[in-house]
């Protein structure tokens, strides 16, 4: 669904993308890790087209990202951080992205309710604290329900109730085929939810597999374990060549 | 696109800041008419009194505003949008609201105590510059990553504006006054809005006497109908360029 190319990019001097190459398919929760300043997010933007690559090309179900920015229908965006302008209110912010895109009528409010939204609705986004911003922002990226999402840091500042909720929400969406791609530092969250993992490193790609095969190669079960060891094989790997 | 705008304009008109701005502009705009029974004067305050801060309210809350948007706008553009019309539409429903401000604070009061050609004049001279500092705010946003720097930017750019401008044009008149320069004068205030907008008023409203030969010939120029287009023109042209040089630079700004 989102074929990646020998994607380059450099800001100034610092490579942030060193010729990356992904192939990501539908029905799959893909866990993008890496330490910071590593590229995620920069992969995640390029991807949006918010980033503009230097070089390799990005295609959404074959449409070339530079080209066509029709492309984005098909996904479903949660930024890290969601800043909304301060005298809009809950209700204001849906409906104005409702109204973005007035041809699609079919919603998916399962998590403004299970969020409790709508009793909120009229207050002002400077008046949220950064959790029920999150909440908001993750109720946005599910909306319209795209084939695609993208999650950066979904679970970051959530309570334990709503971080449940949206777990469920993503298994639920990965079990009906769709592809989920998420960046995350809490591992313990993604437990089985992820089915394959993206490790980037310095801009360029360290590995690439699914959770069964790591598991098998480094005999650990945690997610936690399985990535420690590799990271540590990986970094070993990197050094030698 | 009017989406966008529509909902930034419902932001904005619950801002506090544009609030206070336009009920300031109201209560200087009707203490100085009240006060002096000589309208003429009262119109000369004002126009002293939009051409100091308008100019600089207007970029530096644009700028601010622009930078604190640029979450959202990312949010924006993550979906089936044009760039472009993002950058406008957020650009419109800002410039639009403080547009209204001037209009509510200056214009009301203008047109209900001394409503005139030379009132109108001034009013629309107000909203132009409103909507030329607004647009050199995005153009401030796009080119600069940092707010802190887009702010000092910001600043610098309306002091230039402002004083710094005719400080130089003074400099150039004094070291060149031996030579027939009136005419490349006119072409120089071309290059500051403010100038412009000034000139272009006080020949409207029968002060040029005041200004000596020179005011003889801004007179004979801008005075005139051309003269009048010419500015308007010119004014027209400041808020248009910063903009679509915005959208050239955003079309390949990496966020």
């Amino acid at each position: 669904m989102i074929q990646v190319e020998n994607l380059t990019k450099s800001f100034g001097k610092f490579k942030a993308l060193d010729g990356i190459s992904l192939g990501l398919q539908e029905g799959h929760a893909i866990c993008l890790l890496g330490p910071n300043g590593s590229g995620k997010t920069t992969l995640i933007k390029s991807i949006l087209g918010l980033v503009i690559p230097e070089r390799g090309t990005i295609a959404v179900n074959g449409h070339r990202v530079r080209q066509d920015w029709n492309y984005r229908r098909a996904i479903g965006y949660m930024p890290q951080i969601g800043r909304y302008p301060d005298n809009m209110t809950i209700g204001q912010v849906i409906r104005m992205i409702k109204e973005l895109r007035p041809e699609e009528t079919n919603y998916d409010e399962e998590l403004i309710e299970g969020f409790g939204l709508k009793k909120i609705a009229h207050k002002t986004m400077r008046n949220l604290s950064g959790g029920t911003r999150q909440k908001v922002s993750a109720s946005l990226a599910f909306l319209f329900r795209p084939p695609i999402y993208i999650l950066d840091e979904p679970t970051a500042g959530l309570d334990p109730i709503a971080s449940e909720l949206l777990k469920d929400k993503m298994l639920k969406e990965r079990a009906a085929g769709k592809l989920i791609l998420i960046t995350s530092h809490v591992l313990s969250d993604l437990e089985g939810i992820a089915s394959q993992i993206i490790y980037l490193q310095d801009g360029r790609l360290v590995f690439f597999d699914s959770v069964e095969a790591l598991q098998a190669q480094t005999g650990e079960h945690k997610l936690n374990k399985v990535v420690a060891k590799m990271m540590r094989g990986g970094l070993v790997e990197t050094l030698n060549s | 696109m009017r989406t966008i705008i529509k909902y930034i304009l419902k932001d904005l008109l619950r801002n506090k800041v544009i609030l206070i701005y336009t009920l300031i502009l109201a209560i200087l705009a009707v203490s100085v008419l009240q006060l002096d029974a000589n309208p003429a004067k009262g119109l000369m305050s004002l126009l002293n009194l939009t051409l100091l801060f308008v100019p600089i309210i207007t970029i530096l809350f644009a700028t601010i505003y622009f930078f604190n948007a640029s979450e959202f706008i990312e949010l924006l553009l993550s979906q089936p949008v044009r760039r472009s019309k993002v950058l406008l539409a957020v650009f419109g429903g800002l410039a639009l609201s403080l547009s209204l401000a001037y209009a509510v604070g200056i214009g009301l009061p203008l047109f209900f105590l001394v409503s005139g050609t030379e009132s109108l004049l001034l009013a629309v001279t107000g909203i132009l510059l409103t909507l030329i500092f607004t647009s050199l705010a995005l153009l401030i946003f796009v080119l600069t990553k940092d707010k802190t720097k887009g702010i000092g930017i910001a600043i610098v750019t309306a002091l230039f504006f402002t004083l710094l401008f005719d400080g130089l044009l003074i400099g150039f008149i004094y070291s060149f006054g031996e030579y027939p320069i009136d005419e490349a004068v006119v072409g120089l205030i071309a290059l500051n809005p403010v100038d412009l907008g000034r000139v272009f008023l006080l020949l409207h409203m029968d002060a040029a006497a005041l200004m000596g030969y020179s005011g003889a010939l801004f007179k004979k120029f801008l005075g005139s109908g051309w003269g009048s287009v010419y500015a308007i023109g010119c004014l027209v042209f400041w808020v248009l360029l910063p903009l679509l040089a915005s959208v050239r630079v955003f079309r390949r700004k990496d966020l």
